[in-house]
Parts: structure tokens; C-alpha cells; sequence
């Protein structure tokens, strides 16, 4: 089950034709899949489009009724593949995944999918994770559009034109009988906003009726002498196609004035910063009414020539804004001006920077320069010659100050101690070449773990320890995956493999009982029950069938020591061969989510439970943060105490503290201090409980009695 | 590059009525600032104004800075454009729902002083940077307030984690009581509630928390500039006058000792108290008197124009050098009535609620051999072998419940070794340490006051338990290897506080060695 939970606002997706809907981009783009009558949608989860999945997910009764297939994909190559189904039944499907990443392991199904073309219209949705709170390398989806020629929409940041480009890129994929590919970006994802929707519409036939007559086509199959005459049918038939339809619907917009001695061309992505950097400079208003004539491009590729080129009329300097590098539009327009003999000059990169997000300030300096080097009589004289203001805030102190706040592990996760037990290992046996993956345990090459030395996708972790394997070597590698990349691909890229090459390395497989990291999907391993999906299928199964031989589970990640003991075995055992870990707890925040209003409900109904929460003596404590340094758990932090004896702040553990254990475990394997304490507070005690407890504090209230009698006591001590 | 401050108005003479109002949250993950900006949303449009928010959703990135914007305008029946992230110096309200965040906006450009209210809560959420150093790392919020003061038009700042915390809530409650109080948007009180009634859970919660942060915030912004924002910080608490109680011959020993306390002058006055008091609780009457003894021999050396620096580092550092941690010292305070009170207390246990305790102890062979008499102690400790078999045997972690009988008779028991302390091991161990580093101290006092005085301090360096406490250990020989090389400079004190304070910087003393270095090239 997801983290965040969509049943609410998926009721939203029932509106009817001329009834306001209000939210979020995600789930206005999964109203539009079901206005143009979709008959499948598949994905993989990963910010920014993981809530999408999680919408789908929570909407499966709205899509039953209306006869839509919904699949949680095991991989983006998967639910690319699973467009196979448009190939050749006019069945309209859609596939989700964030971008570059899941393109990347999409690649292979999408160049297939785009050789033999399809005839329903296939619409992939991509999530671009560029620029500020993006977690993956900066790269372009644009490309991926450009080698297997598949069309890429790009429509400006609002409900109402991303619903629009939802039914363009259907209607543009079955007139030119290519998938299409629709980029949004991560903030437009979580916008918020309003559109008017239409009625949702049946698919017109569906995966039943396609099944029961079934249909083949040799000529859509990647094979010779099909393949070659794809490629031809691509330039000589569908991209006409594709042309025309750009150009008859109006795909691209238009704004400002017809006629202009500048012009802005951008990404459909790009139009609200324009807009802002142009009202900034006195050149639009709210609305953006505007007098700079500009070209927005909701279709990034293919582009059209003669609309470009009309544009450019009677222009003297056009500006391309184009986010992300190589600058390819900017390229293809420069040899379209270039080749059509036009004098208009050209300008993109020169003004906005090459590579990195366009941010607002970046747009403002970048439009504000092309218009003083090309049209400085359009700018208000504040903007050519402005007044000195004052020179503001001199932040350069400031910058040393305050200290950098990258994302980490959340309170009370069971990954943390595996790396802390990863730490202490190392304190015995030395530095180790350790592999990291994509997941939550990523954040272990973070303070205060420093572990990890590489990532290079999604299930690759132990890949890419493959060659660390040398009969010479006096030490082994270790590598981590997690469960979302283990069943990803990370069973037979990393698991398979290191079988069959004979690897003698450590792979650590976190399982933590859910795709934690892209907000807790289920996946096969997971122990929830489900009710639409297959679950509580072992990973130790799993790498057993691979043939691993040598495999330890560890059940409860939290226990320090035998972690550290499993690894140290791991690491010094005279087997041959991959040494396997699989460390299981569940992911905190779910559980949180899961338990906290069960024992809530528990506790008011009157049953007894016990609630574990750590503490500090922090007249024990001595303030050296040695437990930190094995934990930086957001609910262990530092606190001065009022006593001019102390000189530095102690350990203090905050409400938020979920008892998770590792605080005490840690103390102990690591042998810190005995400052730690686990306080269980047993709700609604039972009658023995309290007997118990009476009995107990009478004796030992007695015990302390007598002692503190005897001694001076200070009020404040 | 055109100059960011240069606010022009729209074209076509925008009104106010078209004005786009610009807000942005910096919050730290998990901290609900996501319903704080659909509050906001929430709010605006009720007062007729189309709202557009955006996030970058960190789905499982829980600790780290994430940003909300909010762009609204009044409805005029037109669609405007907003921007879908905050651009440096075009932000109207800025939302820091962490001190730390607040100095990130400033230092991203998110706070103007032409146009921008600063509202952010004082309280501090460490990073793991500021946590994870052996000394205190924590970045100085002073420095934040002063530039926020003079960084924003206006600047609204208090604990509001405290309001939520204190009406079992979340900071958003108190966040949006803030802005609301702040009149920074044209938005009735009302209105404000109204949006949080709307929001269906913990609904009163949350509207008492928004009540006081907007009384507060409206208390600050109608306060004069200047005393505005900033909540001065506590003064440090009058010399503690301690209340004792006790048996009657006890209660006459430290009235003695009380007496020669109260003979000191006035500046030391307060340390030497406070240091004697922790003695005693340590130990007992006689070995406060001890500790007096030593004070005494710094003072002897000292006098008042230096304001007895001296005599209150050797006051602070010799109470911290004699209640060395021993698992007496550990097992006696984890027995005692306060300290149950002190964890129920933080725990908030109710009453009908049962309350187990378990302690975490991992002993080993040292500690053993520190807790038995000097000689035997000492005779293990000289036979590898026979240490290494009883460490076997003893050498594991021990989870100890403190409100179990057996549990809390066993520390019970350990506690009341106390009064053989001073025969026992450790003691001897720890009594040749601080005799050694005290008169190495006192013996510069004459020729280098100020180096002395730098030497007691080093004590600081000494923390921890087990290896952490080897290591401090070595921390604090290795700063005082230094002095033979320091030997007749001028600025040999300065020398040793930087070497002490880059020793405290990281744990395996990295830097500490890295300034060991540097003066070892420091010319004689």
C-alpha cells in the first residue's frame, strides 16, 4: 500500500462533462487518460510521477467500471513493453515512469515500439526529474524522442493545457501511428489547479474483446525485411503525418503581438518563466499579455519548418529556450534558418546558460540580455539603465553558517542500522570497496555513514561490484540493492550474474517490505496483503532458485550485533562463491502509518499495549555524539544543558522517537555509553501488571529510601 | 546581469487588484508543509483569489530542506500566469519553518528588504553535520537573526514548534497562526479557520496553536522595530542556592564546606559552588573538602585582575576530573527517585500506565578490573591472559531492567560501592591523571597564566566511555605534546585553545593532527 493515499480525491476522477475539477497535475492528467477513453495504463513508480501510480492504485474501482486494465509494471521496460497491446487493436494505452532513468531501462521496448509503429494511440507519460530536487543525473528525455523518432509533447505548466496535450498526444499517435511521449516536469506534477472536465469514456474495445479476436501482422514485427521498411515508413509516412497534424490542430501557440522585430521560441514547459521574466521586465501583464511575440512549442519534436520559419518573418533575432543540454531544438532551428536562407539571427545558449535548470533568476538575466543586445527600445528605461539599488544583504558570513540539510534517513529506519553494523565491521576489518544502489539506502554514502562508493542504476548494485573479483584480493567487496531494485532487475543483472561469474563479494539485499523510496508501492516481496496484487513472495526463494549458496537472513534489522556478526562472516568466510545477505524490517514510516492507528484505537479501546520510546540520562551522557556518528536519526539530537560545568551539548531524544531500538543496540555492539534507556509504557496494564508494578516500586522505593536517606540531598541535583 | 532587486510594475498599468502575491515555504521534510501550503491554497480562495501551489514532493526524502510556493491573485474572471518556483528577490511572504531554513532563504535571495515578510519559527532542527562532531557543532542562530533582521522589510520570528508542540500539534497550525497574525495577506482571521476547519482532522488542535501564533505574531508586528522580532535569549540563572536536606551530621560538613565557598571572592564564587555540590553528590563530605583543597592551590596562584580565570577553570574542570564515570557513578544515578521521576516525566506517563525500563550495558574486562581493589585489579590487568578469559566471560551487552526487582538490586548494589570508591582501581588510575595534568597546569601559572589556564581546559577534551574514551584520551595527550614546542612563545595559550578546539572538530582528531603539524613548523 502506497504512503500517500488517494481514495479521496480519486472520487474526483468521476466528474462529469462541465464540472470543475480541482487538484493536482497527476491526477488531472489520470482524468484526461479517462476522457479519451483509454483501455490500459501500466508503470513504474519514481518521483515525480510516483503519484500517479499511486492515484491509478487507489482509482482501480472507477477503472474496472469502466473496463480499464491497470498494472503496477515490474519495470519501466515492462510497462513500455505492455504498449504492445496498441500495435495492432486500436486500443488507446498510456505508460507512466519518471525520466531519464526509467527511459533508460524503457530504451529497448520503446525502440522496438516505435520500429513497427502502432495503431491504437500509445501515449507514454514521463516525469522529468531535472533541475532543483531532482535525485538522478541531469540528462534529457528529448533524445530518447530523437533516436527511436517517437514524438514528444511538452505542454505548458497548467491543468487545462496538460489535459489537452492527453488528448492531442492520442490523437497524434494514431494519426501517425507512433507512440507518443509526453514530458512534465516535476513541479507542474504537484501543481495545483482547475480545469473543466468531460465525461470519462468506455475504451472503445477493450483487452477482452482484443483477446477473444485475436490479431497479426507480420509487417509490424522487428524483423528483416520488416525492420527496413520501418524505417522508411518513419520519415516518408509518419512523420508527415505527425507534421500535419501539429500544424492543422494548432498544437503550437502563438502569443504577442503578429509582428515584432524579436521573438522568444521555448519548451511549452518553459512558457510560465518566460511570462514571469517578461512581467519582471515590464513586458507582460498577469495575464501574459505580452509585447514580445512568442513561439511556444507544446510539441518539442518533431518540429515544424515553415511554422518556425513564418515566425521568424521579418524578425532580426529570435531566442531559444531550451532547458538542458545538447541543445537540440536550438540546433534544428539554427539549420532550418540556415538552409531556408533566412537572415534572422539566431541566439539560445549565448544568453541562458548551457547546462542546469532555468530557473526565475536565470531567465530574467538570460531574456533580459538578448533584449538589451537585440531590442533595447522595447525595455522601460528602470530596465536599461537602472537606478543603484542598494547592494542588500551581505550573505557570504550567512554561508558559513548555516549547514546543508540533504535528505536521510527518516526516524526510527531499519537501514540505519544495517549501515551502522556496515561502520562497525569496518572499524574491525578495514575500509572496504562498497557498491551502492538506487533506494533509500543511498543516503548511507551521506554523514554519518560515508559508506559507498558508486551507484550506477537501479539494481546494479552488486553489477557493479562485478569486477572486484580477484583470486589476489585480501578483501572482499560488498555492494547493497534494495528490494524495489532486487526485483526491478537486480535478480538477474546482480544476483544471476555474480552466481554464474563464481563473485566472491558480499551483496547486502535491504529489504525493507515495500519500493520504500518512491513512497512504499508493494512489490513481490511485500507482506501486505493486497487486493488486486500478488504478494509475500520470499527474496530468500528467489536467490535460492538463482543458486546462491551461501545465504543468511536476517529478520530484525535493528539487532547491531548479529548484523555486524553476519557481515563480519560474510566477509571472512573460506566459502567461494556470493555471500547473500537479506536484511528484512519494514520501512518505519509505513509501518507507522499502518500501526499508529491500530494502537491508538487500541489503547482508547481499553486494550493493554506496550509502547517502546528511547531516552537519555543526560547526567550520563557525556556529550561526545559517538551514538551520532553511528545514527543521525532526526529524533536523536544534541541539547545544551543548564550547567556552566558542561561544555558541550548532550544527546536528547525527541517525541518523535518511534522506539525503534537502534539507539540501544547501537550503544551496546559499538560499546558507547550506558546513557540509553528504553522506556515501555504499557497501556491499560493488565491485573498482573499492576500487581506486579506495586510490588516492584514498594521495594525498591524502600531501597532508594534508605540510601537517600543517608546522604545529602541537593534540591536541583 | 541585470540588477534582481528591480521590481518593475507589470505592464498596462496593473493594478493592485492584479497584483500576483508570492509566498514561499522552506521547510525541512516531515515537518507537514505540504498542508500548510493546501491551508494557504485553501484560504485564498476563499477570499476570491486564484491560487497555484507547487512542491517538489521528496517522496521518501523525509529530513532533507524542501521548498512550497504559492502564487495568488484576485479573480477578475481572467486566468493569470503564475510561476511554478520562487525566483530571488521576487518573494512577498517567506515561510521558514525552521531557524536554519530562514538563513537559506536569505542566503538563495528568497528575502528582500523592499518587499519581503520574514516569518520563521526560532526552534532549531540540528543537521546531521552540526550533531555528529565530538565538540558542539551547532551553527550560531545568533548570526541568522541578526541578518534576518536586516535582511527582510519585516521579520516575525518565535518557537512556534513550542505552540504546536504545547496544543499536540504539528508546526504547520503554528506557521499558518503566524501568517495570519502578520496581516501580510488581505485575508480575515476568519477565513484562515475556516480553511483549517475544513481540513477535518485534529481540527482543535490545530485552531488553538493557530490562535496563539497569530496573537504572538500580531504582538511582534504591532511591537516597535527594533525589539520586534528577536526573543531574547534566557539570562543565565542566578548562582544556584541549592536547597540541601540530609542527615544532621552531613548537613554540618557542608556547611563547612559551604562556608569556604562563601569566603571566595564573588566571580569564582558560583563555579566553585556548583563544582563542590557535584563532588559531594559524587562521593562524599570529605571528598568535597578535597576538591576545595586543589581550588585553593589555583587560587593561590591567582588574583583578581585577571577576574580569576584561573581559579574557574580549575573550579569547573576539577569537579568534572573528580566525578570521573564509573559504573558506580552510572549504577548509582540510574537508581536513584529523581531520575524515575525525570522518565516518567519525559515519557509522559500516565496514571494507570505501568512503566518498564531497561538499561543498556556492555562491560567489559576494564571496567571490571576499574571497579575491583587497586591490587587485584591491577594483578589481572597485568596478566593478558587471565584478563582475556574473564573479558570472555564477562565482555557482552546487557539489557538491564531497572523496574524489575533483580534488575535494579544488582545497580543497586553496584551504586553502593561508593563508599569504597577511593580503594578501588580506577580511582587510583584517575586520581595520577588529574594530579598530573593539574600541577602540569599550575606549574605554567607563574611564568604563563594565560597557558595554564588553557591546560585546565583541555580537561574538556575527556568524554566518553570505552574507546570513545581511549580516544579522547589520546586527543588530550596529543594537544599537550605540543608544549615543549610551544615552550617560551608568546602565544603558546592561543596555540594550545586551537589545537583543543580543532580536536574537537571530528573523531578521529583528523584536524587535531593536521594543526599539530602546523606547529611543528611554527618557528622558535
Amino acid at each position: 500500500m502506497a504512503e500517500r493515499s488517494f481514495a479521496k480525491e480519486v472520487e474526483k476522477l468521476r466528474l462529469g462533462a462541465g464540472e470543475e475539477f480541482a487538484g493536482e497535475g497527476i491526477l488531472a492528467i489520470t482524468k484526461a487518460l479517462l476522457q479519451c477513453g483509454v483501455g490500459y495504463v501500466g508503470g513504474y513508480q519514481g518521483a515525480p510521477i510516483s503519484h500517479l501510480m499511486d492515484v491509478l492504485a487507489d482509482a482501480q474501482d472507477i477503472l474496472g467500471e469502466l473496463g480499464v486494465h491497470f498494472e503496477a509494471s515490474a519495470s519501466e521496460a515492462t510497462a513500455t513493453a505492455m504498449l504492445a497491446a496498441s500495435v495492432h487493436y486500436p486500443i488507446r494505452g498510456a505508460a507512466t515512469f519518471k525520466s531519464t532513468v526509467g527511459t533508460n531501462v524503457a530504451s529497448d521496448a520503446l525502440a522496438n515500439l516505435a520500429s513497427g509503429g502502432v495503431t491504437g494511440g500509445a501515449l507514454i507519460i514521463v516525469g522529468e526529474d531535472y533541475g532543483e530536487g531532482s535525485s538522478i543525473m541531469q540528462e534529457r528525455s528529448h533524445a530518447f524522442a530523437m533516436k527511436s523518432q517517437v514524438w514528444l509533447l511538452d505542454p505548458r505548466p497548467n491543468l487545462p493545457s496538460i489535459v489537452k496535450a492527453v488528448e492531442d498526444g492520442f490523437e497524434l499517435s494514431e494519426a501517425s501511428n507512433t507512440p507518443v511521449m509526453l514530458q512534465v516536469r516535476i513541479r507542474c506534477c504537484h501543481v495545483h489547479g482547475h480545469f473543466i472536465a468531460k465525461d470519462n469514456k468506455r475504451p472503445p474495445m477493450s483487452v477482452a474483446d482484443a483477446l477473444s479476436a485475436p490479431r497479426r501482422d507480420t509487417g509490424r514485427i522487428v524483423l528483416p525485411p520488416a525492420s527496413f521498411l520501418h524505417e522508411k515508413e518513419k520519415v516518408a509516412k509518419r512523420w508527415p503525418a505527425a507534421v500535419d497534424f501539429i500544424k492543422s490542430r494548432k498544437i503550437n501557440e502563438m502569443f504577442g503581438p503578429d509582428h515584432g522585430s524579436v521573438g522568444i521560441v521555448m519548451q511549452g514547459g518553459m512558457y510560465n518563466s518566460v511570462i514571469r521574466a517578461l512581467q519582471r521586465l515590464g513586458l507582460a501583464d498577469t495575464y501574459g499579455d505580452t509585447d514580445v511575440p512568442l513561439y511556444v512549442l507544446n510539441a518539442v519534436y518533431p518540429l515544424i519548418d515553415d511554422e518556425f520559419l513564418a515566425f521568424c518573418e521579418g524578425k532580426q533575432a529570435v531566442l531559444v529556450v531550451e532547458e538542458g543540454q545538447p541543445n537540440y531544438i536550438e540546433q534544428a532551428f539554427a539549420a532550418m534558418l540556415h538552409k531556408g536562407g533566412r537572415g534572422t539571427k539566431l541566439v539560445g545558449k549565448e544568453h541562458l546558460p548551457m547546462a542546469g535548470e532555468y530557473t526565475g533568476q536565470v531567465m530574467l538575466d538570460g531574456i533580459g540580455s538578448f533584449l538589451r543586445a537585440n531590442s533595447p527600445h522595447l525595455l522601460p528605461g528602470e530596465v536599461r539603465a537602472p537606478n543603484k539599488l542598494g547592494e542588500g544583504v551581505d550573505t557570504a558570513d550567512l554561508i558559513n553558517v548555516v549547514p546543508g540539510r540533504p535528505p536521510g534517513f527518516c526516524v526510527g529506519c531499519p537501514e540505519r542500522p544495517i549501515f551502522a553494523a556496515t561502520k562497525l565491521v569496518e572499524q574491525e576489518l578495514g575500509k572496504h570497496h562498497i557498491a551502492s544502489d538506487i533506494g533509500c539506502h543511498l543516503f548511507s554514502i551521506m554523514p554519518p555513514f560515508e559508506l559507498g562508493a558508486t551507484t550506477m542504476g537501479y539494481g546494479l548494485g552488486p553489477a557493479s561490484a562485478s569486477a572486484f573479483n580477484s583470486p589476489d584480493a585480501k578483501r572482499r567487496s560488498i555492494s547493497f540493492v534494495g528490494d524495489g531494485g532486487f526485483w526491478h532487475n537486480g535478480l538477474t543483472s546482480s544476483i544471476g550474474n555474480a552466481v554464474f561469474n563464481r563473485n566472491d563479494g558480499v551483496i547486502v539485499i535491504v529489504d525493507n517490505f515495500y519500493s520504500a523510496a518512491t513512497g512504499g508501492q508493494d512489490i513481490l516481496s511485500s507482506r501486505a496483503n493486497n487486493r488486486t496484487k500478488s504478494t509475500k513472495h520470499p527474496i530468500d526463494e528467489a536467490v535460492k532458485g538463482m543458486g546462491v549458496k551461501w545465504l543468511r537472513h536476517i529478520d530484525r534489522t535493528y539487532d547491531v550485533g548479529k548484523m555486524r556478526a553476519t557481515l563480519r562472516e560474510a566477509l571472512t568466510t573460506e566459502e567461494k562463491g556470493p555471500k547473500v545477505i537479506v536484511a528484512s524490517s519494514e520501512c518505519m514510516l509505513n509501518r507507522q502509518r499502518r500501526e499508529k492507528p491500530l494502537v491508538d484505537k487500541a489503547i482508547k479501546g481499553g486494550e493493554r499495549v506496550v509502547k517502546p520510546k528511547f531516552g537519555v540520562d543526560e547526567d550520563i551522557c557525556t556529550g561526545d555524539h559517538a551514538c551520532m556518528r553511528l545514527s543521525g536519526c532526526p529524533s536523536l539530537s544534541v541539547k545544551s544543558l543548564d550547567d556552566p560545568l558542561r561544555d558541550d551539548p548532550v544527546a536528547s531524544i525527541d517525541q518523535n522517537c518511534v522506539g525503534c531500538g537502534n539507539c540501544g543496540e547501537v550503544a551496546d555492539a559499538a560499546v558507547l555509553c550506558p546513557s540509553f534507556y528504553r522506556a515501555d509504557v504499557v497501556h491499560n496494564p493488565g491485573r498482573w501488571d499492576r500487581f506486579l508494578e506495586s510490588t516492584r516500586r514498594a521495594v525498591i522505593g524502600l531501597l532508594q529510601r534508605r540510601r537517600e536517606s543517608r546522604r545529602l540531598m541537593f534540591a536541583d541535583a | 546581469m541585470l540588477d534582481h532587486n528591480a521590481v518593475l510594475r507589470p505592464k498596462s498599468g496593473a493594478s493592485d487588484d492584479e497584483r500576483v502575491i508570492k509566498l514561499a515555504v522552506l521547510a525541512v521534510g516531515g515537518q507537514g508543509g505540504g498542508v500548510l501550503a493546501d491551508w494557504i491554497t485553501d484560504v485564498a480562495e476563499r477570499n476570491g483569489y486564484i491560487a497555484q501551489s507547487t512542491s517538489v514532493a521528496g517522496v521518501a526524502q523525509r529530513t532533507g530542506a524542501t521548498i512550497y510556493y504559492i502564487e495568488m491573485a484576485r479573480d477578475t474572471g481572467r486566468l493569470p500566469v503564475f510561476a511554478l518556483s520562487p525566483s530571488q528577490g521576487d518573494v512577498d511572504i517567506l515561510i521558514a519553518a525552521e531557524l536554519m531554513e530562514a538563513g537559506r532563504a536569505i542566503i538563495r535571495g528568497f528575502v528582500t528588504p523592499e518587499r519581503t515578510t520574514l516569518i520563521t519559527s526560532s526552534h532549531r532542527i540540528a543537521a546531521v553535520s552540526e550533531k555528529i562532531e565530538p565538540g558542539d557543532g551547532r551553527a550560531s542562530s545568533e548570526k541568522v537573526h541578526a541578518t534576518a533582521e536586516a535582511a527582510a522589510k519585516r521579520f516575525i520570528a518565535f518557537d512556534m514548534e513550542k505552540i504546536a508542540a504545547d496544543n499536540g500539534t504539528m508546526i504547520s497550525a503554528s506557521l499558518l497562526g503566524a501568517l495570519a497574525g502578520s496581516d501580510a495577506l488581505p485575508f480575515t482571521r476568519e477565513s484562515y479557520e475556516q480553511a483549517i476547519g475544513a481540513g477535518g482532522r485534529g481540527v482543535k488542535a490545530s485552531l488553538a496553536a493557530f490562535s496563539a501564533a497569530c496573537d504572538r505574531a500580531r504582538g511582534i508586528a504591532a511591537a516597535p522595530i527594533g525589539e520586534r522580532a528577536r526573543a531574547k535569549p534566557a539570562a543565565p540563572e542566578a548562582p544556584s542556592t541549592a536547597r540541601v536536606s540530609g542527615p544532621e551530621t552531613l548537613l554540618k560538613g557542608w556547611q563547612q564546606l559551604a562556608a569556604r565557598v562563601a569566603a571566595l571572592p564573588e566571580p569564582l564564587r558560583d563555579m566553585a559552588e556548583r563544582g563542590l555540590k557535584k563532588v559531594v553528590d559524587y562521593q562524599d563530605i570529605a571528598y568535597g573538602g578535597e576538591y576545595l583543597d586543589r581550588l585553593d592551590k589555583a587560587f593561590a596562584l591567582d588574583n583578581a585582575e585577571r577576574g580569576y580565570a584561573l581559579s574557574i577553570a580549575a573550579a569547573k574542570h576539577l569537579a568534572n576530573a573528580m566525578c570521573y564515570d564509573d559504573m558506580i557513578r552510572v549504577a548509582d544515578l540510574k537508581t536513584r527517585s529523581t531520575r524515575d521521576k525525570r522518565v516518567r516525566k519525559e515519557v509522559g506517563v500516565k496514571e494507570g500506565s505501568v512503566l518498564q525500563v531497561t538499561e543498556y550495558f556492555h562491560p567489559r574486562i576494564e571496567e571490571l578490573c576499574g571497579t575491583l581493589p587497586a591490587r587485584l585489579g591491577s594483578y589481572i590487568e597485568s596478566r593478558p591472559k587471565l584478563a582475556a578469559f574473564l573479558d570472555r566471560r564477562i565482555n557482552r551487552g546487557r539489557h538491564i531492567r531497572t523496574d524489575s526487582f533483580t534488575g535494579f538490586a544488582m545497580l543497586w548494589f553496584i551504586g553502593g560501592l561508593r563508599r569504597w570508591r577511593r580503594r578501588l582501581l580506577r580511582h587510583r588510575i584517575e586520581v595520577e591523571h588529574l594530579e598530573r595534568w593539574y600541577g602540569l597546569a599550575l606549574g605554567h601559572a607563574r611564568q604563563d597564566y594565560a597557558l595554564a589556564t588553557e591546560i585546565l581546559n583541555c580537561r574538556r577534551l575527556i568524554k566518553g566511555y570505552s574507546d570513545t574514551h581511549a580516544r579522547a584520551q589520546s586527543k588530550f595527550d596529543r594537544v599537550l605534546s605540543a608544549l615543549p614546542m610551544l615552550k617560551g612563545r608568546d602565544d603558546a595559550a592561543d596555540w594550545i585553545r586551537r589545537l583543543r578546539e580543532a580536536a574537537l572538530k571530528d573523531e578521529k582528531g583528523d584536524m587535531l593532527d593536521g594543526a599539530l603539524k602546523t606547529v611543528t613548523t611554527l618557528g622558535g
